[in-house]
């Protein structure tokens, strides 16, 4: 699904983001990427669909090699790509329909969307997926009324509309109160299981990531330095290893817990 | 040793030890003033300006004013209706398409949204002279272009708003929240998509009342710009002052005076609300 062959990102004033990484991501998982601020998560993420372009290197996703894919080609390997943010990123001032249909602009010729015509399958397809997260009662409401989680699950709605194949999520919930952040996690967790959409998730919380994840990346200064399947794992184990990734073991009274 | 703590004598602890602190260096406070006067004075010089010749004409000054204010010749009022209302017509179709066309502008101009700076670079350039012409400079070039009459009016304020409104419209392009702009991207949209579905939104209501704001610089500049020809209540003005009907020119000034200020209060009360 995802490959990462021999890929560096420099910035240009410098920094060097992400050192000669090579992975590579199959269908159906749900990949946790964990790491401290700054240790190159978000660019990692922002590399399979382009936001950010790798300067060595190749990134393919389901067959193209997007950072040499431009205009239409590019465009249309990130339709299949859903993506949610920290800052939830839906437009305010839109109600929460037109930013669930603006994920399906991709798919029509640009003078319809602009004139915002989209076919009756399209509404229905936004109705689902608001479904799918339970909003579907806030589908006329304006989104700058909404609460944080409530914005969230419409971004995620927004998403599926895509019909996405692949799911990123950058910090999907860290600025979410405990008990929304394990609403958005679930919801993920559901969408990766039931339609096997292969996701791919920055999370700092390394419960989270217990807890949801197939499989832990750990990005330490620009490098994989933990890749790991969660599969069968210990969670005392699992908390020792985190010294790989930031530099001392978690403890156990660091956790949130069994309920979490 | 802390700042506000009396220096004591080494030796007696008792007798304090003057403090010396280098003076001041004022040359360059004082240079600033001496140069700001001269300027100031040099220039009234200059341009005639006595302070004697001021009291001299008071009392002219005041029995034109009474004539004005005093005993306005109301009866003129029917008059003047139809030069004004030609006045706000004026400003508000030169609103138009200064806003109308300020706005594909504005997004070419902004530096996130094409990203190419060769494009908005000199395009910043040619808007900032746009915006240094004043609107009567404008007016006098299309009296002398397009003949006299409104025709010209409107153009100088169609000119003059689509200087105005496309400077602050692309600088709000550019304070946008970039996220919005990069989920859209990251979703598969293209630019024109991006522009409707994550900039406009967002912008939409700062360019109306950018809109709102230009009608009623607008509707002040249109009641001058008859003096040069364009149109407008001001060419009623100037005629009245040439055959130096004052009481009408009191007339003029006073309506004038109220349909602009409730022109203003409705159009800046509007304002607070969008924004």
């Amino acid at each position: 699904m995802i490959q990462f062959i021999n890929v560096s990102k420099t910035y240009s004033n410098g920094v060097k983001a992400l050192k000669n990484i090579s992975v590579s991501i199959e269908p159906g998982e749900f990949v946790a990427v964990i790491g401290l601020s700054g240790a190159g998560k978000s660019t990692f993420l922002r590399l399979i669909n382009q936001l950010i372009d790798n300067t060595g290197g190749d990134v393919i996703v389901d067959g193209v090699t997007v950072n040499k894919a431009r205009g239409k080609v590019l465009r249309n390997v990130r339709r299949q790509i859903g993506m949610i943010f920290q800052g939830f990123n839906i437009v305010k001032r839109m109600s929460v329909l037109n930013n669930v249909l603006s994920g399906r602009v991709a798919y029509h010729p640009t003078w319809k969307t602009i004139l915002g015509l989209f076919p009756e399958e399209d509404k229905q397809i936004a109705y689902r997926a608001l479904q799918r997260v339970d909003i579907l009662e806030k589908v006329h409401t304006r989104a700058s009324e909404l609460s944080g989680g409530q914005q969230q699950r419409v971004a995620i709605a927004r998403a599926l509309a895509q019909e996405p194949k692949l799911m990123l999520a950058d910090e999907p919930v860290a600025s979410l109160d405990p008990i929304t952040t394990i609403q958005v996690m679930d919801y993920l967790k559901q969408i990766n299981k039931e339609d096997g959409i292969t996701t791919v998730a920055n999370l700092h919380h390394v419960d989270l990531a217990w807890k949801y994840a197939t499989r832990v990346i750990g990005i330490k200064a620009g490098e994989i330095v933990y890749d790991v399947p969660m599969k069968g794992m210990n969670k005392t184990q699992f908390c020792n290893d985190m010294e790989k990734v930031y530099g001392r073991p978690i403890h156990h009274d660091e956790v949130l817990g069994d309920g979490v | 040793m802390s700042a506000g703590e009396q220096r004591v004598s080494r030796t007696n602890p008792k007798v304090f030890e003057p403090i010396t602190v280098p003076k001041p260096n004022n040359l360059r406070r004082n240079l600033i003033i001496l140069g700001v006067t001269a300027l100031v004075l040099g220039s009234g010089w200059f341009a005639g300006f006595s302070i004697p010749q001021i009291i001299r004409n008071l009392q002219r000054g005041g029995r034109l004013l009474g004539r004005m204010f005093l005993e306005p010749d109301w009866s003129f009022t029917p008059r003047m209706i139809n030069p004004l209302i030609e006045t706000i017509r004026m400003a508000i179709v030169g609103t138009f398409w200064g806003a109308l066309t300020a706005l594909p502008i504005a997004v070419i101009a902004a530096e996130n949204f094409l990203k190419k700076p060769w494009i908005s670079k000199p395009l910043r350039f040619v808007l900032n002279i746009f915006r240094t012409i004043p609107a009567m400079v404008l007016a006098s070039l299309f009296v002398a272009i397009f003949g006299i009459g409104p025709y010209s009016g409107v153009m100088a304020l169609s000119v003059f708003t689509f200087g105005l409104i496309s400077k602050l419209t692309f600088e709000s392009i550019e304070a946008i929240d970039y996220g919005q702009v990069e989920a859209l991207m990251s979703l598969g949209a293209n630019k024109l998509n991006i522009l409707r579905y994550a900039i406009l939104p967002q912008i939409l209501p700062q360019f109306m009342s950018y809109t709102l704001y230009g009608f009623e610089v607008n509707v002040r500049a249109a009641a001058v710009l008859g003096y040069v020809g364009a149109g407008g209540i001001g060419q009623t003005f100037e005629q009245a002052l040439a055959f130096r009907r004052f009481d009408r020119v009191g007339v003029i000034i006073i309506i004038s005076f109220f349909v602009v200020l409730a022109i203003d209060l409705v159009s800046s009360s509007i304002r607070k609300r969008l924004v």
